[in-house]
């Protein structure tokens, strides 16, 4: 923790950023003023929660039930903040686009939660997970937010254990756990490699507990599809009953959004299949701004894609890096032989050449950058896919060698098993071919320190926000912000502002309700009515294409400038050319897919005008022009160290940029090296 | 590969379905079966005909959303989930049967599509552990013994899916409500609620329509997670005590 300069938070370490490149100038309208969060708290960094939440106001509870609260999302976020509210005493509405809440995305996280316990006495702390989670989100997170994430984590754990989610255990039947994802103590807690669905059930129980009790509506299958805003405040959503096609409206005094990532933007990902943007986007085109979108984070061990007519990925555990060894072959005219006949003088271990200190264990950026690097030129390995390999094997031939077959399965076998079924492939006999894949968003919607977005009245949760990975997750911290936010922060911010109620009652006649509607409904017409040749489905995969190529684990300034171009001309093909069959009235999810794929079409665009404007190589975003001589990642501190928060410029006009100084109080930025 | 598929289509939970045939062509052995009805539906969308209605959702086998019979067997031929079934497990030329999921408490909703809110109501009745938040104790304060802790965990890695339903001649979910009964009931944490918790999610299940449990066990089979069927032994014998308790 040398890096250290002053725990206290008193003293700001750096000066505000000055942008001196203007890549993306054309593209976007500049902010006349700096954009503040002015909730930040000041004062020493342990103290600020402490004190925020002694500020805040409180709510009587005989006024609670009075107050309606509605929450898009039941994932690790939404199903947490549902159950605690409820619990508490409000009137909750709960929405989710899947049959159950109990199916949401966060359900397939596999590797664990991170909790600053220090049951190992290895030296963890408070302070040392906040530290390890600033830098590895390579110094674009809010600190304070860090902060606050690392205290509460320890909760995080009391809560699932009493809610008999069945974490690990050692023979003295206390919590076991484990060291992840490159940090040098042990602070993981898991269950088995499901430990996402096991915590989702948890706060999925908490919350059938308060529909049982009557505090919580679940209304399942629907899909938020626009925020109601009356007077600059957001006072509900109007919603598609996905079985009758009915569009329904739900007024409330507070909306909150944890409506998860939107990586599926790349058409292929780890996502789940309906995991969208369209929550978090038709609230951006109400006025919230949406923060450093182009920040995906890549993962290099997900299984590889075998042909065109691929849906999506599946990840493998990044704990296959600790005994799998990673090569291509040297010769291009190696890669279609098979890897068994290629001789060890033959095979080129990448990552242990270049990085001899770390190997096969670098942090999960250039892993993924490396092994695109060797595809690219032309060294890859597996099915042509398109005019590309797109694979790298990750052997195990040495731990057999080493550790026998059984000890290997004993470690891994589930992670095989699933490999083989995937690939019809034996991974014990013949090396497994993995390829990095976009797997987490760290941008989403702006919020300030209490979760709100810049719309009042309208809060963001867990993946949906931007606030607490910068711009790279380290594993294991996914899990946590999602709970934490649902179990113990919105909880305590969002009184504050419910405080203010009971507020005006507003009718389904009002003109801003009406004006939601009427959009809605416009909008399900138009996509019926064009008539044209293709499905949703074909502008998604050709988005995805785009994206992957010009806005994925490297990007140039001329391949930004090409993909803007493409989105647009994609765009407008989409609004002449879709397809959709089926009526409105019914269950159409082809019509589904087409809100959701036009949505992703406009957020691809500015994906790209981000990642145009930050002329620096940051966490898995990877600018060509912003490398040190060697070829690693650059960050430009001086230039960028400010959060992008772009306001929506209206259809045909430009996003406006405003930008959020990080300053640092705690902890001094560093440029990372592995080598 | 070339296939024959015959598939349930149904317009909505009111109207009567029937199966209909559609042949799809150079299918890989590599796509997964969903995949397979992926590209079938932008066929179907192509002809001008309203692709097939299915549930779907993560496609890595945890979400529990995917639910077809294939050729009589609940998620087809491989012990696991329809998303995780390969069309290297079928053979060119087959005919393949789809249908959706099989009981009475399982309405279709559409075409592949069926009802299973059923299993949340379940849930409701008592599935969970009454703690508030922030209220709990620190973790380590109420250890759990390992072996116990592992037979937690081993059932409570089932997911919905309703496979267990689906297989049953008598349209039961006793392995669902024993898988779940005995997740809790293995920990300490369960303990409080244990024999109010089962009278009620048994009385909610047979509420539901679900039949009764007469041990043929095709639900075990049929689990992509493998639960075990002695979980509805244990169901059994908290039910007894929960009844002699005065549930």
């Amino acid at each position: 923790m040398a890096s250290t300069a002053d725990v206290s938070g008193l003293t700001e370490l750096n000066g505000p950023p000055e942008q001196r490149s203007d890549d993306a100038h054309g593209y976007y309208t500049p902010a006349a003023q700096k954009l503040v969060d002015a909730k930040a708290p000041t004062g020493l960094i342990k103290d600020r929660w402490t004190t925020r939440k002694m500020d805040n106001r409180l709510v009587n509870p005989a006024n609670r039930r009075k107050l309606d609260v509605i929450i898009v999302g039941t994932g690790l976020a939404g199903g947490a903040a549902a159950a605690t509210l409820g619990e508490a005493g409000y009137n909750v509405k709960s929405f989710c686009y899947q049959d159950s809440p109990r199916r949401a995305h966060s359900i397939a996280a596999q590797g664990g939660i991170n909790a600053a316990k220090n049951y190992k006495e290895d030296g963890d702390s408070t302070y040392r997970l906040f530290y390890d989670t600033v830098k590895g989100g390579d110094y674009r997170s809010r600190e304070s937010n860090v902060y606050r994430l690392a205290e509460v984590s320890a909760n995080i754990i009391d809560q699932c254990v009493a809610q008999g989610v069945p974490f690990a255990r050692d023979y003295a039947g206390l919590l076991d756990n484990r060291s992840f994802g490159g940090v040098q103590v042990s602070r993981t807690f898991y269950a088995r490699g499901q430990t996402g669905q096991q915590l989702l059930i948890g706060a999925y129980q908490a919350m059938e507990r308060q529909v049982a009790e009557g505090t919580v509506t679940q209304f399942t299958r629907h899909e938020m599809l626009e925020v109601i805003v009356v007077d600059g405040t957001a006072r509900g959503i109007i919603a598609r009953d996905l079985v009758t096609g009915e569009i329904e409206t739900h007024l409330a005094d507070v909306v909150v959004l944890a409506s998860g990532g939107y990586g599926n933007v790349f058409y292929l990902s780890t996502n789940a299949m309906g995991s969208n943007v369209t929550a978090s986007w038709r609230a951006h085109r109400k006025g919230a701004y949406m923060a450093n979108p182009c920040y995906t984070q890549i993962h290099p061990t997900c299984i590889p894609v075998s042909g065109d007519h691929q849906s999506k990925l599946t990840l493998m555990s990044e704990s296959l890096r600790n005994d799998g060894r990673i090569w291509v072959p040297k010769n291009k005219e190696d890669c279609t032989k098979d890897p068994r006949d290629i001789p060890e003088e033959d095979r080129d271990y990448y990552l242990e050449r270049i990085y001899p200190s770390f190997g096969n264990l670098v942090p999960r950026d250039i892993a993924s950058r490396q092994a695109k690097n060797m595809c690219d030129e032309g060294r890859g390995v597996g099915p042509m896919v398109g005019d590309f390999r797109r694979g790298v094997y990750l052997d195990f031939a040495d731990a057999i060698a080493r550790l026998g077959e059984d000890a290997v399965r004993e470690k891994y076998d589930n992670l095989f098993d699933m490999y083989e079924r995937i690939t019809g492939e034996n991974p014990y006999q013949v090396p497994m071919r993995i390829y990095p894949a976009v797997h987490y968003v760290m941008g989403g919607l702006w919020v300030d320190y209490d979760l709100q977005s810049n719309i009042p009245g309208l809060f963001v949760t867990g993946e949906a926000n931007f606030s607490d990975h910068g711009a790279n997750r380290l594993g294991a911290s996914a899990l946590m912000q999602g709970l934490a936010d649902g179990y113990f922060v919105l909880p305590n911010t969002i009184r504050d502002y419910l405080a203010d109620g009971p507020f005006e009652q507003i009718s389904e006649s009002h003109p801003a309700v009406v004006e939601a509607r009427t959009s809605v409904e416009e909008r399900i017409s138009k996509f019926l009515s064009i008539g044209g040749s293709r499905s949703a489905d074909s502008f998604h995969k050709e988005l995805g294409n785009i994206m992957w190529e010009y806005c994925g684990m490297e990007r140039s300034e001329e391949g930004l400038r090409k993909a803007i171009d493409m989105i647009r001309e994609l765009k407008a093909e989409f609004w002449s050319d879709l397809k959709v069959l089926g009526t409105a009235d019914s269950l159409n999810q082809s019509l589904e897919k087409a809100g959701r794929v036009i949505d992703f079409i406009e957020l691809g665009e500015l994906m790209c005008i981000d990642a145009l404007n930050r002329r620096e190589s940051c966490g898995g975003h990877f600018r060509a022009e912003s490398q040190t001589e060697d070829g690693e990642a650059l960050r430009h501190d001086e230039e960028f160290a400010y959060v992008a928060a772009w306001e929506w410029g209206g259809d045909g006009g430009q996003p406006v940029l405003h930008k959020e100084d990080l300053i640092y109080t705690a902890i001094e930025m560093k440029q990372r090296s592995y080598k | 590969m070339n296939l024959t598929l015959k598939i349930w289509r149904q317009k909505d939970a009111q109207s009567a379905g029937a199966m209909q045939s559609y042949s799809v062509a150079d299918i890989s052995e590599d796509m997964s079966f969903l995949e397979m009805l992926d590209t079938l539906n932008e066929q179907l969308n192509e002809q001008g005909e309203e692709p097939i209605a299915f549930d779907h959702d993560c496609r890595e086998g945890i979400c529990g959303s995917c639910d077809l019979m294939i050729d009589g067997q609940a998620h087809g031929p491989e012990v696991t989930t329809t998303c995780q079934l390969h069309m290297r497990s079928f053979e060119d030329g087959q005919t393949i049967t789809i249908e959706p999921w099989r009981a009475n408490a399982f309405p279709v909703v559409k075409d592949l599509i069926v009802d299973r809110s059923a299993f949340d109501r379940i849930i409701q009745a008592g599935g969970y552990v009454s703690v508030n938040t922030g209220s709990a104790p620190e973790a380590n304060s109420v250890p759990a013994p390992r072996d116990k802790a592992m037979r937690a965990f081993n059932v409570a890695t089932c997911i919905g899916c309703g496979a267990c339903v689906a297989a049953c001649p008598n349209g039961s979910a006793s392995l669902f409500l024993g898988a779940k009964i005995t997740h809790l009931g293995e920990l300490p944490q369960g303990q409080p609620e244990r024999m109010g918790r089962v009278a009620s999610m048994v009385a909610q299940h047979d509420h539901e329509g679900f039949g009764g449990c007469t041990n043929i066990g095709e639900c075990t089979g049929a689990c992509p997670k493998e639960i075990p069927l002695d979980v509805i032994s244990q169901l059994n014998k908290d039910l007894r005590d929960s009844l002699r308790a005065g549930f």
